[in-house]
C-alpha cells in the first residue's frame, strides 16, 4: 500500500518534450513509472520518449486514461497548466516548476478545488511512492520500500531524510515533498490523515520550515489524529529574524512562524522532534523499536 | 523586491490613490529646489531607505522655511540611519523625500498582504496610525480589522463597510473616501503582483479626506519578469552586493556573523546544515543555496562570495544531489580551486544522483584543502573541528 500514487497510476507529463520534462520524464519511466504520455501544444501526434503526445490535456486524459499530470512548464504558464488539468478531469496534479507568481497559484488553487483536484507543489520534488512510481525530479535510487511515510516542504531534506531512513534498515512507503511556497497543494493536513490509514505505513517523518503556520496546524490534527509515531525536524533554527532563506515561505515576521514555536507545539503533540536533520534516521529506527 | 516610500506613492497616485504632493532629492540644492517649487508653507523632510522606523531613528524632520530645508536635507542626507530595521550597521541616505505638509486630524494603519491560511489576499486596518503595527497586534489586537477579499469576486461593497464600520466611521462622506482608498489600494496590490502594502500613518484631513502619507511596497520576484516599470525601480544601493553578484549567478546568499562557510543545494537542507552546525558547538558564515541548475562556473563563483567573508575559517559543502548532479559540484570545487585561492579547509559531502563519479574526481584531483565527508553529521563535525583549527 501507499498513498495517493502506485504502480499502477496513468501518469502524463505537461511540458513532456521540454529540456526539463524529458530528463525527468526519462528518470520517471526508468524508475517504473506508467507515464501514459504528454501534453505539448503543436506536438500532438508525435511521439516523444516511445509515449504519445497530445496538444491538450484533454485529449491525453481521453485517450489515455490518466489521473495525475506532472507538470514542468515554465513559471508563467504553471497557472494555465494546472486549471487545464483541472478542466481536463486530472485528479491530482504535481506542479515541479519553481519561480510560478504567487497570484497565479492564488487563482490556479481556487480552480483546482472547485474541479476536485488535488495538487502538490509548486516548487517541490514531486511525490514517489518507493519502488512503484515516482513522480518528480527526486533522486530514485535512495527510496527503498519499506514502513515509513515522510513529508516535507523541502526538497533535498526530502533526500536527506529518505536516506537517513533506509540507512537504519528501514523504508519508505510513500514521500511526498510539498513545497515551501505561500500557496501550496496538498500540506501536512491532508497528508497526515492519509498516512494514518495507509496500513503499510507504521511511522512518519515530517520535515517543515520557519515561516507560515502550517506546522502548528499540523501538530494540532496529530494531537487529535494520528496514533501513528511522527518523526519532526524544523530547519531554520540559526535563521536571522526577517531574512528571506530561499523558499517565499520562509519569512518569519513577529513571533508567528519561528523555528522554535513550531517544536514546541509538535512536541506538546506527542512528536519526536529532532534539533538537527542528521538525526532524523536515528529517531525513527527508535520510535519504529518502541 | 522592496521600493522607496517616495516610488511607492508614484504607484499609489497612478491608481488614484490620495498621496501628499513631493519630490526626489539627491542633493542639498535640489531638495531646497524642490522645496520652492511645493510652495510650503511646511515641508517634511523623508531619509529615503528600505527600511521602517525612519521617524523614530531621526530620519524624517519638519522644516518651517526654506532655511531648515536646507539645513535637514543637508543633516539627513549621507546619514548613516539606524532604525528597528536596519540592523545595528544602519543604512547610508542617499535620496530624501521633500514632500508638503499635510492637515492631519487622525492618523490610521492600512495594509495589503496575503493571508496564506486563506490563500487570498487580507486588508488590515486600524485606528492606532502612527504606531508599531506588532505592537498593536500584541498589546490591543481589537483594535485590527482584518477583511479576506477572494480574488475571484475582488473587492465589494461589503469588504469596504466592514472596514469603515470596523474602524468607526460614521460620517458617510468620510465612508466613501474610506472605501474608495481601500479598493484601490487593494486592486493596485493585485494588478501590479504587490507581496505586500503598508501605510503607516495614513491620515484623515480635516476636511474627511483619507491620505497615504507613507507607502511601503514590496513585490513578489517571482513576476517582476511581468512589471518592467516596477523591475525598474530596483534600488540596487540598498541591497547587499555580495548577495546581489550571488543572484547573478543563480546563488541565494546570505551573509551572517559565524565561521563556517556554507555551500548547500536546497534552502531546507541549506538551513538544516546552518542548524546542524550551530547544534554541532559552530557558527554558520552564510546561507548559500546553490540552487537546481549548479554549474562548475557557479559553485566557484559560490566559494569566491564565500571567501570574501574575512572571518570564515573552514567550508562545509553539502549537497544532496536530485537535480543537482554531484559530479558537476565536484567539478566546481575543481574549478574554484584554481580561480580562487582557497586557504581554508573545504569538508564536502557529496551524495544522491552521480555522487560515485562525483567521489572519484575528487579523488584523482588530489587537493590538498580538501576533506571528504560521509554524511551530513560527519561533514558539519569535521567542518566545525576545522573552523577551531582541530
Amino acid at each position: 500500500m501507499s498513498i495517493l500514487v502506485n504502480k499502477d497510476t496513468k501518469v502524463i507529463v505537461q511540458g513532456f518534450t521540454g529540456k526539463e520534462g524529458t530528463f525527468h520524464a526519462e528518470q520517471c519511466l526508468a524508475y517504473g513509472t506508467n507515464i501514459v504520455g504528454g501534453v505539448t501544444p503543436n506536438k500532438g501526434g508525435q511521439e516523444h520518449l516511445g509515449k504519445p503526445v497530445f496538444n491538450t490535456v484533454k485529449d491525453a486524459v481521453n485517450s489515455t486514461g490518466a489521473t495525475v499530470s506532472m507538470i514542468f512548464v515554465p513559471p508563467a504558464f504553471v497557472a494555465d497548466a494546472v486549471m487545464e488539468a483541472a478542466d481536463a478531469g486530472i485528479e491530482l496534479a504535481v506542479i515541479i516548476t519553481e519561480g510560478a507568481p504567487v497570484r497565479d497559484m492564488m487563482f490556479a488553487k481556487q480552480y483546482a478545488v472547485k474541479h476536485n483536484m488535488k495538487t502538490i507543489g509548486p516548487n517541490c520534488p514531486g511525490i514517489i511512492t518507493a519502488e512503484e512510481c515516482k513522480i518528480g525530479i527526486m533522486p530514485g535510487m535512495i527510496f527503498k520500500k519499506g514502513n515509513v511515510g515522510l513529508i516535507s516542504k523541502s526538497g533535498t531534506l526530502t533526500y536527506e531524510g529518505a536516506n537517513q531512513v533506509v540507512k537504519e534498515g528501514f523504508g519508505i512507503t510513500t514521500a511526498v515533498g510539498i513545497g515551501g511556497d505561500p500557496i501550496i497543494g496538498l500540506s501536512y493536513k491532508q497528508l497526515l490523515p492519509m498516512f494514518e490509514a495507509d496500513p503499510e505505513t507504521e511511522a512518519i517523518v515530517m520535515i517543515g520550515e520557519i515561516g507560515g503556520d502550517l506546522e502548528i496546524q499540523a501538530a494540532k490534527l496529530i494531537k487529535e489524529q494520528i496514533t501513528k509515531p511522527v518523526v519532526a525536524f524544523i530547519a531554520g533554527q540559526t535563521a536571522p529574524k526577517g531574512k528571506r532563506m530561499g523558499h517565499a515561505g520562509a519569512i518569519i515576521s513577529g513571533s508567528a512562524g519561528t523555528a522554535k514555536e513550531k517544536m514546541e507545539a509538535l512536541e506538546a503533540a506527542g512528536v519526536k522532534v529532532v534539533v538537527s536533520p542528521a538525526d532524523i534516521g536515528k529517531a525513527v529506527a527508535e520510535v519504529l523499536s518502541k | 523586491m522592496n521600493i522607496h516610500e517616495y516610488q511607492a506613492k508614484q504607484i499609489f497616485a497612478k491608481y488614484g490613490v490620495p498621496t501628499p504632493k513631493g519630490k526626489i532629492a539627491h542633493s542639498v540644492d535640489e531638495a531646497v529646489e524642490n522645496a520652492k517649487e511645493l510652495g510650503g508653507p511646511i515641508w517634511v523632510v523623508k531619509a529615503q531607505i528600505h527600511a521602517g522606523g525612519r521617524g523614530l531613528g531621526g530620519g524624517v524632520k519638519l522644516a518651517k522655511s526654506l532655511e531648515e530645508v536646507k539645513e535637514l536635507a543637508d543633516e539627513i542626507l549621507g546619514m548613516t540611519l539606524v532604525t528597528h530595521q536596519t540592523g545595528p550597521e544602519g543604512k547610508l541616505v542617499q535620496k530624501v523625500y521633500i514632500e508638503d505638509g499635510a492637515d492631519i486630524q487622525d492618523e490610521l494603519y492600512l495594509s495589503v498582504v496575503l493571508d496564506r491560511a486563506a490563500e487570498m489576499p487580507i486588508i488590515m486596518a486600524s485606528t492606532e496610525g502612527g504606531m508599531d503595527i506588532e505592537t498593536v497586534a500584541e498589546k490591543t489586537p481589537e483594535k485590527i480589522i482584518k477583511v479576506q477579499v477572494d480574488p475571484s469576486v475582488g473587492f465589494q461593497g461589503f469588504h469596504g463597510r466592514e472596514l469603515v464600520f470596523g474602524l468607526g466611521i460614521t460620517d458617510k462622506n468620510e465612508q466613501k473616501n474610506m472605501i474608495n482608498f481601500a479598493k484601490k489600494l487593494y486592486t493596485l496590490y493585485m494588478e501590479n503582483d504587490a507581496e505586500m502594502i503598508e501605510i503607516n500613518p495614513l491620515i484623515k484631513t480635516g476636511a474627511g479626506e483619507f491620505i497615504a502619507l507613507d507607502g511601503k511596497m514590496g513585490f513578489d520576484d517571482s513576476a517582476l519578469g511581468r512589471h518592467p516599470d516596477i523591475e525598474a525601480m530596483r534600488d540596487l544601493s540598498e541591497e547587499d552586493p555580495d548577495e546581489r553578484e550571488a543572484s547573478e549567478y543563480g546563488l541565494s546568499y546570505i551573509a551572517l556573523d559565524g565561521e563556517i562557510g556554507c555551500m548547500v543545494n536546497g534552502a531546507g537542507l541549506a538551513m538544516g546544515t546552518m542548524d546542524t552546525i550551530n547544534y554541532m558547538g559552530g557558527t554558520p558564515a552564510n546561507f548559500l543555496d546553490v540552487g537546481g541548475t549548479a554549474s562548475a562556473e557557479t559553485v566557484a563563483k559560490g566559494f569566491e562570495i564565500i571567501l570574501k567573508n574575512e572571518n570564515v575559517k573552514a567550508i562545509f559543502v553539502n549537497i544532496f544531489g536530485g537535480i543537482v548532479r554531484c559530479d558537476r559540484i565536484a567539478n566546481g570545487i575543481l574549478e574554484a580551486t584554481k580561480l580562487v585561492d582557497v586557504h581554508v579547509p573545504v569538508i564536502v559531502r557529496l551524495d544522491g544522483t552521480n555522487a560515485p563519479e562525483a567521489a572519484e574526481i575528487l579523488k584523482n584531483a588530489n587537493i590538498a584543502n580538501v576533506i571528504s565527508a560521509t554524511d551530513l553529521a560527519d561533514g558539519a563535525a569535521k567542518a566545525v573541528a576545522a573552523a577551531k583549527g582541530e
